[in-house]
């Protein structure tokens, strides 16, 4: 069954744009980003969006949906009414580069502040030992397909760029809990955690959670079990002494 | 054709879109109804503290439990019947204890979300902007003070189990009181909400890196973790129950509620 939806989607390069309306044929079992290449190919051939695999594994379609960020070959139409207007814009975080597409440089360059994967001393690879349940808990993390929908909701940026410098965000901060509760990974990972990648700027309002389009438990699993570290770490003096005491390393 | 280039300013290349959010949805509902019930449970709790009416044999209201001092706590509702704050404590016993429960669900890590989302705003939704100007977050004074919450949770473990001991006692003497049921209703959802607290999970086992190493803490923090995922419906549960007890208990103490199985 088709019918002819409205959509309003963002066009323009740079900040400077406007919400633009078409309307557009759909049909039955349909996606978003269906109907974002059924506008290239029939009215805005110059319509620019980043996409690959179509199947919610690649992260590239990340984009706003009325108002929501969502993958949009992961946005089923059937999911709206027929007579909706369907408004399409760029993340909003990130500067836009062009129409849907936007420079999410940001994100690599957190990336490369965190340290990798850091064995203990005499430890080579193809001696790496652990045990399965030991890494479970961070084989979580893993499903990650940074589409980076976590770092564009997550209000301490989108809302206040200037925290940019100082935050990396829900994805790299679960990065740092992936790690640190790695079993073989022995890099002091909690100072740099609160202190380095603003840990602290974090206020748990679990937007970084709602949007996963894997459901990791970002908030959960992995940023406030990190802030409980940090807590550890830093702040409580009874754990400080029972270090103390009992010659607790990592 | 204007170009995106390292020269302009970052936050002009963002998409100028003039509105705090373009979500269609009733995203204000959540944040409006969760403002709603916190309200209610801060009115609540002021006249708990002023209402005397705290005791009916066997029952004690959970606002005022444990009850320590030796003026306003009637000899029946005082733990082993101790009452170590003396003669010049006149005020509300529930005063005393006060902080402890409330600083427990003030910095739990489900209640801050939800109050920075409708009483701050920030943000009030998900993908809606903010009204301040400013955000610094959990980094300094008073907001650091956060990170004290598990000590709040030692002190609520002893609060739930003097609420639990409070519940069997009453039922020990009155099993077929309507109020004995409420009042161990109340003790398992307070119970469940505290050990279904991050800092129990975290302390359980969630600090260890070698799960492996420590079977029983793993076993541990995996029912813990079950009921963590819980932890936002305790929280509401447990407030509900806690108020409801607190009021049935207060209105049987006034005779309000008089009928013969109460």
């Amino acid at each position: 069954m088709s019918y002819k939806a409205k959509f309003k989607v963002w066009r323009g390069e740079g900040g400077e744009g406007r919400l633009e309306d078409f309307t557009v044929e759909v049909n039955e079992g349909e996606v978003v980003l269906d109907i974002i290449h059924r506008l290239q190919a029939t009215q805005a051939p110059d319509l620019a969006v980043r996409w690959n695999c179509k199947a919610g594994k690649c992260g590239s379609c990340s984009m706003e949906i009325n108002g929501k960020p969502r993958l949009g070959c992961m946005t089923r139409m059937s999911t709206f009414d027929e007579d909706e207007t369907i408004t399409v814009t760029p993340m909003r975080t990130f500067p836009v580069i062009k129409d849907l597409v936007t420079d999410v440089s940001y994100n690599y360059q957190k990336a490369r502040e965190v340290p990798s994967f850091t064995p203990p001393a005499g430890v080579r690879p193809g001696e790496y030992r652990m045990k399965q349940v030991d890494v479970e808990r961070s084989q979580e993390f893993r499903k990650c397909i940074e589409c980076f929908m976590c770092n564009n909701v997550c209000h301490v940026i989108r809302d206040h760029e200037e925290n940019k410098t100082n935050f990396s965000g829900p994805r790299f901060l679960m990065r740092i809990a992936e790690l640190d509760m790695h079993p073989l990974d022995v890099a002091d990972r909690q100072d740099a955690a609160q202190e380095q990648h603003g840990l602290g700027y974090c206020n748990i309002t679990k937007c970084c959670t709602e949007v996963c389009p894997e459901h990791i438990k970002i908030t959960d699993n992995a940023l406030i079990p990190m802030k409980e570290r940090v807590v550890d770490a830093k702040y409580d003096p009874l754990v400080w002494l029972g270090n103390k005491i009992f010659r607790r390393g990592k | 054709m204007t170009q995106t280039t390292p020269e302009a300013p970052v936050r002009r290349q963002r998409a100028q879109v003039k509105v705090r959010t373009l979500r269609t949805d009733r995203w204000w509902l959540v944040p409006f109804v969760t403002f709603l019930g916190l309200s209610s449970f801060l009115v609540y709790g002021v006249w708990a503290i002023i209402d005397t009416s705290i005791f009916v044999e066997p029952y004690i209201a959970p606002f005022a439990s444990p009850c320590l001092a030796a003026v306003t706590c009637p000899e029946g509702a005082r733990v082993f019947g101790w009452a170590p704050i003396g003669d010049w404590y006149t005020l509300s016993p529930g005063l005393l204890i006060l902080a402890l429960p409330g600083g427990f669900r003030l910095t739990c890590y489900y209640y801050r979300k939800s109050y920075y989302r409708s009483f701050w705003l920030s943000p009030p939704a998900c993908a809606v902007q903010e009204p301040h100007g400013k955000y610094t977050g959990e980094r300094r004074f008073p907001l650091i003070m956060q990170n004290i919450h598990r000590y709040f949770f030692y002190a609520a473990i002893v609060i739930g189990l003097v609420l639990a001991y409070d519940a069997v006692l009453a039922v020990v003497h009155k099993p077929d009181g309507l109020g004995s049921w409420i009042l161990i209703a109340n003790a398992v959802l307070i119970n469940a909400y505290t050990a279904s607290c991050h800092s129990c999970r975290h302390i359980t086992a969630g600090r260890l890196n070698h799960f492996s190493r420590h079977p029983l803490r793993y076993r541990a923090w995996t029912f813990v973790s079950k009921l963590n995922a819980k932890h936002q419906q305790l929280a509401w549960a447990s407030m509900f129950s806690v108020m409801g007890a607190d009021l049935y208990v207060r209105l049987v103490a006034k005779g309000i509620i008089a009928f013969p199985f109460a």
